[in-house]
């Protein structure tokens, strides 16, 4: 009981922590209909901007600087990057973008090197909030929720109750009409990159002391971001927080109770063939639940894809 | 016109000398990553492989009458495909001495393409010497007469290993986690069986596999681990998987020891820092700290004097050059494989950093001291990765394994 706690509050900061990437990321496809593929790249360069202010100034300015760097950075690829590819259609959209990430990735490299480096969680929070059954929590992982469901408050309030936020959800679905009416459109393209880019950033500078920051960062998470905006329905803020959450807990759980594929089919009736290493079938029979994890989202994506193309909140038919 | 003949005579002429002065270096293959993920620890191999040929051959004049060592790198995107052609280009170019360290895969695949090259071709025989693959078949079934073993196998580290787990009577309850492969699997294999055989009252709490460079996040497994109430774990995690898996259990309240493999150097003990201090134990050959000798503190000064941000991690890669050297003078030659590789064999030599070294003649598999060493900031005079933390030797074990059983039949020419 007490384990099963503690999982539902780990799977929560996955999950937020998810739900950090995504949100800018959907709004971005959404509104310019390309798949974003160097939005991991901005996390991994979130993490290392505030490792290197982090070793002059400490943890909490590299707080607030990284993520505007990345998103200056962000605004400026999309004004005089992909707003010139924009014009030859969506595949050179998608080359580029692709291009970029594995260009983030060698710069990266370049500079930091390909060692793991030691950027760590700052003193002021390195204890332990408190402890169930001898699991304690870490006070570091309470920032971390508190900051995502901050960014996501701030974010609701911003779509749905200032102009800005009108202009951009008339902007996702008739961006033509909007300029006619006299707006700014490709502004507003180039702001939600930016915000969504410091985002992910923001991101990267938050989870790089826990998971870790190397050169390898983006790759582990760039596909899982892509699965949960579809799960959750592109261009749905709710939908992204939705599906990080529930990608979260999923994950979670996977890892944590050892369900093993031989009970499974001894219970509907099989038996186990003696000795398994001969069988056909030996990889099914030694499966366990922590070994399939990492794929789980994926299967949930094909299940939403099937029975709700849309995804779970989204509302355009294509 | 005349001159430009005579510009191109002379040129070609010292070419031609200085072609002839470099043919008498010997050429020593480094075929390893030099790129791509695993570029960080092919590099920092090759650059303590330069160093020590300069320190412990060319700077001393060379063996054998001023023969002196090159040591060329060859990338192999650690791919077993890649290492073949890479073997190859050596080869042409002259090198008869292969050193290889990264990913038994790879080495697995040398030793077969070398053994039969050297069948093939007795004008240009070439030697293997493995300073890091581990895989225990390299030295038992898949033994051959030109492959030898500079780094302890994996069965080795683990009897070391528990043979210090079964001198703690605090270990009850001990948790083996590793990465879903052929080396995770064979390190928990090893795991389990030995520590049956060395003290049956301790129970396996866990004994699990995770699919390897995949887990985003290590926190449940942590959780698994700290819940199990385990007092000790064991990994043969290396790279990320190490450093998330290790920052995981300490974060979430794990207070024992963590037994590894691989915990050392390449960025990870500086990103471990002050959390891995007290947890994080190493199986290792090689001692940096306290520094067994006044000569291994010299070889260290001196590496970090030419590369002030490396680490000396594989402390074998100067004992892989010196044996060599040593193999050479013996045999009185430094082209003849087959009489270098035959003085090798059983051949005895004191350890650059401690110990006495044996390289078994039945195997090719070098005997060595094992230590276990605790990842800390006190009494470290060699630290890794520029941080203040390093590897302190806690203790140590003479002649590990001496008469481990090996299957291998050598066939000698």
């Amino acid at each position: 009981m007490s384990l099963l706690i503690v999982n539902i509050l780990d799977g929560l900061v996955t999950g937020l922590l998810l739900f950090m990437l995504c949100s800018g990321l959907t709004l971005i496809f959404s509104m310019m209909g390309v798949l974003n593929f160097a939005h991991a790249s901005f996390y991994m360069l979130g993490a290392y901007f505030a490792y290197q202010i982090s070793l002059i100034t400490g943890f909490w300015l590299g707080l607030i600087v990284a993520p505007i760097a990345v998103g200056v950075i962000g605004a400026l690829i999309e004004r005089y990057g992909l707003r010139r590819v924009h014009k030859y259609g969506h595949v050179p959209e998608l080359i580029f973008t692709f291009g970029l990430a594995l260009l983030i990735e060698e710069v990266v490299q370049f500079f930091w090197g390909r060692s793991q480096l030691p950027y760590n969680i700052p003193e002021a929070l390195d204890f332990a909030a408190f402890s169930i059954a001898g699991n304690s929590f870490p006070a570091y992982k309470v920032f971390m929720i508190f900051i995502a469901v901050g960014i996501f408050i701030t974010l609701l309030y911003i779509l749905t109750k200032t102009r800005i936020g009108m202009t951009i959800q008339a902007a996702l679905s008739y961006p033509e009409t909007v300029q006619n009416l006299g707006h700014n459109v490709p502004l507003v393209f180039m702001g939600v990159f930016g915000v969504g880019t410091a985002m992910a950033g923001l991101a990267g500078v938050i989870a790089g002391p826990i998971l870790g920051t190397f050169p390898g960062m983006a790759v582990l998470l760039g596909s899982i971001v892509f699965v949960t905006i579809v799960i959750g329905g592109l261009g749905s803020l709710w939908g992204a927080l939705v599906a990080s959450l529930l990608i979260g807990w999923i994950q979670t759980f996977a890892a944590t109770y050892n369900v093993r594929m031989e009970d499974i089919l001894t219970s509907v009736g099989f038996t186990k063939p003696e000795p398994v290493w001969d069988s056909a079938w030996q990889d099914l029979w030694t499966l366990t639940l922590p070994q399939i994890g990492p794929i789980l989202p994926y299967l949930l994506m094909v299940i939403v894809l099937v029975f709700r193309p849309q995804g779970l909140f989204g509302k355009r038919e294509s | 016109m005349k001159s430009i003949k005579k510009l191109v005579l002379s040129t070609a002429i010292a070419a031609l000398t200085a072609g002839a002065a470099y043919a008498e270096n010997i050429k020593i293959a480094f075929i390893d990553p030099l790129s791509g993920p695993f570029a960080a620890t092919g590099t920092n191999g090759l650059k303590q492989f330069e160093y020590a040929a300069d320190a412990l051959v060319n700077d001393k004049g060379g063996i054998l009458d001023g023969v002196k060592f090159e040591v060329v790198g060859y990338d192999n995107k650690i791919s077993p495909k890649e290492s073949l052609i890479q073997l190859q280009v050596a080869i042409d170019q002259g090198a008869r001495f292969v050193v290889q360290g990264n990913s038994s895969g790879v080495a697995n695949a040398l030793t077969d393409a070398i053994n039969k090259h050297n069948r093939r071709n007795p004008d240009s025989q070439v030697l293997f010497l493995n300073y890091a693959a581990v895989d225990p078949a390299l030295t038992n079934d898949k033994c051959n007469f030109w492959h030898f073993r500079f780094d302890a196998n994996a069965d080795i580290k683990m009897d070391a290993l528990t043979d210090a787990i079964a001198k703690n009577e605090a270990i009850k309850k001990i948790y083996v986690i590793g990465q879903d492969y052929s080396f995770g699997k064979a390190v928990a294999a090893a795991a389990v069986s030995m520590l049956s055989a060395k003290r049956p009252d301790i129970e396996i709490v866990g004994n699990e596999l995770h699919p390897i460079g995949k887990v985003k996040d290590f926190t449940p497994y942590a959780r698994k681990i700290v819940s199990s109430g385990a007092d000790a774990v064991i990994t043969g995690n290396w790279g990320s998987d190490m450093l998330g898996l290790g920052k995981a259990v300490i974060e979430n309240g794990f207070e024992g020891p963590i037994y590894t493999y691989y915990a050392a150097g390449s960025g990870i003990t500086a990103a471990f820092g002050e959390a891995g201090k007290g947890s994080i134990r190493l199986i290792s050959e090689g001692q940096i700290n306290p520094p067994a000798s006044d000569e291994a503190k010299a070889l260290y000064d001196g590496f970090l004097a030419r590369f002030p941000d490396g680490n000396i991690d594989m402390p074998r890669i100067f004992n892989t050059v010196g044996m060599l050297a040593a193999a050479m003078e013996k045999a009185g030659t430094s082209t003849d494989a087959v009489a270098i590789a035959t003085a090798l064999e059983g051949m005895t030599f004191p350890g650059y950093f401690g110990g006495e070294l044996r390289m078994r003649a039945e195997d090719h598999q070098l005997i060595q001291d094992m230590h276990i060493g605790m990842h800390t900031n006190e009494g470290v005079d060699y630290t890794y990765d520029s941080s203040d933390y390093g590897i302190l030797v806690e203790s140590t074990i003479k002649n590990a394994s001496a008469d481990i059983a090996t299957t291998c039949k050598m066939k000698r020419p």
